[in-house]
């Protein structure tokens, strides 16, 4: 056997933990170390951690790396740990048939990484691994031997936009905040990541949080800011505890704190938990929630830049965002330039989940066509079903339908359809899901997660869901479409923030593209996809029922009637809707519309 | 517990933190925001009980009531809501005979609460119980896991 070093990567992001990665990990190490084999390889053989290598779908993910030779594991449980040692890291035979396979390296092939490039490969705890892939260089360069202007200067020629939603020009906010005379300057991360279906924030500071730090230093070195936060969601535990780890090992490599690297300027960050209100990714709402009070949003301007946290100049930038500056700093903006379109520049990470077939997180050139994320990357729908719609950018978003597929992703090509990139998310929907539905489960997030603070988005949102609801139980009438549309325009016009301002929109875009499906609950009383539980009926196919009892065991409410291997049938004036017989038949006998 | 009290207001003084780090620290440490706690901080601080019950009922990681020994936190965001999470908390909510509107058992054994979106959307729908994440979850294995957690004695339930 060679002599090379034998690396083994475990993905250990939530995705991983959640499929047993700890355990998987722990297993190598136990295996290695007690199979006798240590003495011989045992010393040239490391196991880590590493953090979300974006296919979540099929963890736990382990790479087991053998001097340049990288063989790909999928959906590793811990008792196939000791054949892999045996086989590939003992006999130097991978076991081909456990090995990810064409959809694995499809997923990646085709992806452009930036923010993600580091995410899946190195240890997310070890400051060292960062470091050995040139992490903190861009930031050492800055603070001992450039501008404040010249920092600004290659962030405005790279061409980066905010990744949380709005994509407004990073550089501009920096160059403003430069300008600002005051006593102390702050810069926050929001890590509020509220939007439902978007997890690239956790994702990159689980697997890389040493890269947004050193965009943070880089970015407070070119506003003059002395102190930073982190925003954080509590939601998210691991992320949390990674970013404190990584900021401690910061602050003892001099990286952070007083004086810096040698230098003169001095910069530390603070974490503040974020305590559960969507509202708080909203820059004002966000601020107001550092400052201890209920997280409302106050009237703009004067925007954060001028006037922020406790009343000085704050610049707000996403996760996402943050972590793209080390990479443009090293790597030059003509080289972040050259990915993208000409207005949104560079690429941009997605969470491309619901109904697709490689669930997990990707990072594409923007401009990218949404039907080759779906179906080159994604590997097209779950279960042969039909795509019925993609929805982007969360509950500030919309659904495009299939005859849009082809529309670029960027800022400005899914405004132009209705919806928006927003932080990333995009959730796919098959036949089986009902737009209807989809549009009242946003405004049932939206409604709760309005603050009350102004009147069109705290009564509108609720007016909104009313409607829907009785659209949804069958009570809709006949000016309910144009009094939604209605309604829509005005909340969008009239609200204070961005929550109320974009909280009609994902109404406004299904009634747009599927329209039919409103006509059909509302004039028909009928759900096309079968998922409003009170126009749906269950009954039993006489033809296909075999009497087995699945469906009478099932029934909670004790509506199915039935003797063993006789025709069983469901009383619908105890039918309580709830699909159990449906799911529990194996033999397609329980009939839905 | 005024001396657990003691303890939360001095990291308080110490951080100079805000209202927010007082009551995340007290909901830590009681699982809930007693009342008691309230008029304690507002006591001290002169700060008005309004001023912590405003921000309190802001956010909804506080609870002014108690909580059961086991938390179980259903994910309701989109991708868990295409994959059917409703259903399964339905489901939940039958095996634990909770009453519409009703959180916590009885007995206080368990709380059933919704969360916006944990972020683990490729592993939809996901639930956490007692603070493990449990991904691609079915109505079997989760009733499965609360029979276990309620143990053998009335498992059967």
């Amino acid at each position: 056997m060679d002599k090379h070093n034998i690396t083994v990567k475990v993905c250990m992001g939530t995705g991983g933990i959640a499929a047993g990665g700890a355990e998987v990990l722990d297993a190598f190490v136990k295996e290695v170390s007690s199979s006798g084999i240590a003495a011989e390889v045992g010393k040239r053989c490391s196991s880590e951690k590493v953090g979300c290598r974006g296919l979540c779908a099929k963890d736990v993910l382990v790479d087991v790396i053998i001097g340049d030779q990288k063989v790909t594991y999928e959906h590793v449980k811990t008792d196939m740990v000791p054949r892999i040692v045996q086989e590939h890291i003992v006999g130097n035979a991978p076991v081909t048939e456990w090995a990810a396979g064409e959809d694995y390296h499809n997923f990646h092939n085709r992806q452009q990484k930036v923010v993600l490039s580091d995410c899946g490969n190195i240890d997310p705890e070890d400051i060292n691994a960062y470091i050995a892939v040139k992490g903190y260089v861009a930031a050492r360069k800055v603070v001992t031997s450039m501008s404040p202007s010249e920092v600004v200067g290659i962030i405005k020629a790279s061409g980066l936009r905010g990744r949380g939603g709005a994509g407004f020009p990073t550089a501009t906010k920096w160059e403003i905040a430069g300008k600002q005379e005051a006593a102390r300057k702050y810069l926050i991360c929001n890590a509020d990541e509220g939007d439902p279906g978007a997890f690239m924030d956790r994702s990159v500071i689980e697997g890389n949080p040493h890269a947004v730090i050193e965009g943070m230093i880089i970015g407070a070195y070119a506003i003059g800011s002395d102190k930073g936060y982190v925003y954080i969601r509590a939601e998210y535990p691991l992320a949390v505890e990674r970013l404190k780890k990584a900021l401690e090992d910061a602050r003892s490599q001099n990286l952070l704190g007083k004086g810096i690297m040698g230098t003169s300027f001095d910069f530390d960050i603070l974490i503040k938990l974020g305590a559960g209100a969507f509202v708080c990714g909203e820059e004002t709402a966000l601020i107001a929630s550092i400052e201890g009070q209920r997280g409302m949003p106050r009237a703009k301007p004067p925007f954060p830049v001028y006037q922020g946290l406790w009343g000085k100049p704050t610049v707000i930038n996403n996760v996402e965002t943050l972590a793209n500056v080390p990479y443009i700093m090293r790597n030059g903006p003509e080289w972040f330039a050259s990915f993208g379109t000409e207005k949104s520049k560079g690429t941009k990470v997605f969470a491309i989940t619901g109904k697709i077939k490689n669930s997990g997180l990707i990072e594409v050139p923007m401009g990218i066509p949404l039907r080759e994320i779906i179906y080159d990357i994604g590997g097209g729908i779950e279960g042969g079903r039909q795509f019925k719609a993609v929805q982007t950018g969360g509950p500030s978003g919309g659904c495009i339908p299939a005859d849009l597929l082809d529309t670029p992703v960027d800022f400005e090509s899914l405004a132009k359809v209705g919806s928006i990139v927003g932080s990333g998310g995009m959730v796919v929907l098959d036949e089986t899901d009902c737009m209807v539905n989809i549009a009242k489960f946003f405004l049932e997030f939206t409604r709760s997660e309005s603050c009350g603070k102004c009147v069109p988005c705290r009564i509108g949102t609720k007016r909104l869901l009313e409607i829907l609801e009785r659209i949804t139980r069958g009570e809709g009438k006949p000016g309910d479409i144009p009094l939604l549309e209605e309604m829509s325009v005005d909340i969008k016009l009239a609200s204070l923030c961005g929550l109320g301002q974009t909280a009609p929109n994902p109404v406004l875009s299904t009634i747009k593209y599927f329209r039919h499906e409103y006509e059909a609950h509302i004039n028909e009383k009928r759900c096309p996809a079968g998922v409003c539980r009170d126009l749906l009926t269950y009954s039993v196919l006489p033809e296909a029922c075999k009497g087995c009892g699945a469906c009478l065991r099932a029934c909670p409410a004790g509506a199915v009637t039935g003797e063993k291997k006789k025709l069983h049938s469901i009383d619908a004036s105890l039918c309580v809707k709830c699909g159990a017989c449906f799911d529990a038949c194996k033999f397609k006998a329980v009939k839905k519309e | 517990m005024k001396e657990k009290l003691n303890r939360i207001l001095e990291s308080y003084r110490k951080k100079e933190a805000n209202i927010i780090y007082l009551l995340q620290e007290t909901e830590e440490v009681f699982g809930y925001l007693p009342r008691e706690a309230v008029d304690f901080f507002a006591d001290e601080l002169g700060i008005a009980p309004s001023r912590f019950f405003g921000v309190a009922t802001f956010y909804s990681q506080f609870h002014l009531n108690p909580r059961g020994k086991n938390i179980i936190t259903a994910c309701c965001g989109t991708a868990c809501h295409v994959k059917g999470s409703e259903r399964l908390i339905n489901g939940l909510r039958q095996e634990l005979r909770l009453a519409e509107g009703e959180e916590t058992t009885g007995d206080m054994q368990f709380t059933l609460e919704k969360v916006n979106c944990v972020g683990a959307c490729s592993i939809a729908p996901v639930f956490i119980i007692n603070k493990k994440v449990y991904g691609k979850s079915t109505s079997d294995k989760l009733i499965k896991e609360v029979r276990a957690i309620k143990g053998p004695a009335d498992g059967q339930a």
